[in-house]
């Protein structure tokens, strides 16, 4: 076990950069719903990876954050793709700046 | 007894202690992938002309038999065969797509038989989760069927690779679900600690298999059901079936690419097989205490292969389920019954504690009219959606 | 040695999928170079000996989402139109970096971070239970709700509304 606890950091924080990216400036919904579900992943990545270099790993805190974190992740990528088809259903397209009729 | 028991242990052992110290647990990796990946690819290969062997023998005809002593080096000409058609692409098809799919759904199946114990002391991985870990990896080849569907840039590749996931994904709950009481009452997801709890022996030396216990009984029938359906074998083989759609989400594959796929097909079949010799037929445990003598990888030899000859059997017997009947009977008889035998099995336990003398035939009753009562009312529901009678107008 | 060459491999992987993608213009292509960086998380999380995470990340994450993902691209026939990204795709692009450099700047600059490697450890599957089954038993029985919930959303949303009957000549 030799890398050290801030690579998994920098990763983490990679990946939530690129997900944040690709959601703000993505058009499609889905792909926003995918950056979404990228920026969950890396926060989970932080909590197994302070779990495992913790001075109590035996308290399992991480690790039992990160399953409810990924039974949640998983709840809110099906309602949000089932929104998106939804409203497919009424708009024919998925692209989210054309979700715009209740601007002011 | 040990000796030829643990032969196969001490091959791998002798062999690895030649390499220079450091390598060894690589070379041992090593041997046991190669040992699996031969006995395996063997199994494939005479699974496939029994099949046909038996099928034909059940249709009142010959299978192949021209090829060698009873047709059993025709797998040798159906791989000649394979290997020599040429590799055709569609040309509009999604050329990276179209190549990993085959990969995708082989080297997935080629890892769960990692974990399966195949005699004493013979797991390659002795995993603290071993079933999870069996299908966290099966879960990953769905994938791969949507990939060869929408790479082949068909439309009836794409029809068939969506009812091929939608049957994959319906079965999975079934799947699962029956194997949770196993886990409940073993009090282990590692199968070497599945294996163990089904060590011990009742009256008459009858081993304390799970399949001996009412909710076993129906969890094994269940667990089959459900990997019929998840290997997309007859009865539940509408994704691929000749008549329906030709050969569904593989229309587009030819050559060593559908030889692939055919390979991971039934390499699936066998690590389901495999798995539910080790939860619900005491894997490589004897049946009966004094038939301990024979050997512990023939045994669950045995057992493995009176399961291929029972799904070979189904496939041989029963007519092919149309989508909708396959989706309704998994998710509104399998699921619900699943649910049931996992409050039976709970309950099996409970009552595991009544000291008297009838205790056994009783609890024996009482647990399986749970389980057989909600089946009899769940099926006559489903079977409450016919269509109406049809009426017929005929020509004046 | 051998663990910096698998995280190094893993972490390559993992943040190809993701760049992928996001910046694939196929949106089925994006689709399944998530769930190879969702694969590359899972391995991580093996090398992080969280093994029961590790393989709830490859059932759920890759055997689950990614079909759904895949399948609403189909149902919206996102395959055919060719996505184009937003006309502010750099303002967007800006933020991510920005907020990736201040987390970096703040791993970098805390001291406790480059330390030893820990001991050992075990995360058995049956400690993994008593945990549930003992202090985590609220949030249980919570995430039971919520994902009986979210199913019953999901389908109520995404159920295509019979048509009306016609109102009754006059």
């Amino acid at each position: 076990m030799t890398t050290p606890l801030a690579h998994y950091l920098i990763l983490a924080a990679l990946l939530f950069g690129v997900g944040l990216a690709g959601a703000l400036a993505r058009r499609n919904a889905i792909l926003v719903l995918l950056g979404l579900e990228l920026m969950l992943n890396a926060a989970n990545l932080n909590f197994i990876a302070f779990w495992r270099f913790s001075s109590h790993p035996g308290e399992l805190t991480g690790l039992m954050f990160v399953l409810f974190s990924i039974a949640i992740g998983a709840a809110e990528a099906a309602i949000g793709l089932a929104l998106v088809i939804a409203i497919h259903r009424h708009r024919r397209t998925a692209q989210v700046d054309r979700f715009d009729s209740l601007k002011g | 007894m040990s000796g030829a028991d643990q032969i196969f242990v001490w091959i791998g052992h002798e062999a690895a202690g030649w390499a220079p110290a450091p390598a060894q647990p690589l070379v041992s990796a090593i041997l046991a992938i190669a040992g699996i990946m031969a006995v395996f690819g063997a199994c494939f290969a005479l699974t496939t002309v029994a099949e046909r062997k038996i099928l034909g023998r059940m249709q009142n005809r010959f299978g192949p038999n021209r090829v060698g002593p009873y047709g059993l080096f025709q797998p040798l000409a159906d791989g000649v065969k394979m290997l020599t058609k040429e590799d055709i692409v569609p040309f509009s098809a999604d050329k990276t797509l179209h190549f990993l799919a085959p990969l995708v759904l082989t080297v997935p199946v080629w890892l769960a038989f990692a974990v399966l114990p195949f005699g004493r002391n013979m797991s390659a991985l002795d995993l603290d989760c071993g079933v999870l870990f069996f299908f966290a990896i099966g879960s990953a080849s769905e994938l791969a069927v949507f990939m060869a569907g929408w790479s082949s840039q068909n439309k009836y590749s794409l029809v068939g690779a969506m009812r091929a996931i939608a049957q994959m994904i319906s079965y999975e709950v079934p799947l699962v679900l029956s194997t949770v009481p196993v886990l409940m009452l073993a009090g282990s997801l590692s199968l070497n600690g599945i294996v163990a709890a089904q060590g011990s022996h009742t009256i008459g030396g009858l081993a304390r298999w799970n399949v001996f216990t009412p909710w076993g009984l129906a969890g094994l029938l269940l667990f089959l059901i459900a990997a019929t359906a998840e290997s997309n074998r007859s009865p539940f083989d509408l994704p691929e079936g000749e008549s329906e759609i030709i050969a569904g989400y593989l229309t587009e594959y030819s050559g060593f690419k559908y030889a692939l796929f055919f390979l991971g097909e039934y390499l699936g079949l066998f690590a389901v097989t495999g798995l539910a010799v080790t939860l619900f037929l005491g894997g490589w445990h004897a049946p009966f205490q004094w038939l301990e003598w024979a050997p512990s990888w023939l045994w669950f030899g045995a057992k493995f292969s009176v399961l291929i000859f029972l799904f070979i059997w189904a496939r041989a017997t029963l007519p092919r389920l149309r989508l909708d009947q396959l989706l309704n009977f998994s998710w509104r008889f399998l699921a619900p019954l699943s649910l049931i035998n996992l409050a039976v099995a709970a309950a099996w336990h409970w009552t595991g504690a009544w000291e008297s003398a009838a205790a056994a035939p009783v609890r024996w009753l009482l647990c399986a009219a749970l389980i057989a009562l909600p089946a009899h009312w769940l099926g006559r529901a489903l079977r409450g959606r016919l269509p109406p009678p049809r009426k017929y107008r005929y020509a004046e | 040695m051998l663990n910096e060459i698998a995280f190094l491999l893993c972490a390559t992987l993992t943040l190809a999928g993701a760049v992928a993608a996001m910046t694939l213009r196929n949106l089925v292509h994006c689709a399944l170079c998530a769930a190879g960086a969702f694969a590359g998380l899972a391995a991580i999380y093996l090398q992080l000996d969280a093994e029961f995470a590790g393989f709830a990340q490859l059932l759920v994450y890759v055997g689950a989402v990614a079909i759904l993902i895949v399948f609403t691209i189909l149902l919206t026939r996102g395959a055919e139109i060719q996505p184009a990204a937003s006309p502010s795709w750099r303002m967007g692009v800006t933020v991510g970096a920005l907020v990736t450099a201040c987390l970096i700047g703040s791993i970098a600059a805390s001291p406790g971070l480059h330390g030893s490697p820990p001991q050992t450890v075990q995360a058995p599957v049956k400690r993994i239970g008593e945990q549930l089954m003992n202090q985590y038993v609220m949030p249980l029985e919570a995430i039971g709700l919520l994902l009986t919930a979210a199913l019953l959303g999901a389908v109520i949303i995404a159920l295509r509304e019979p048509p009306k009957p016609e109102p009754p000549a006059p």
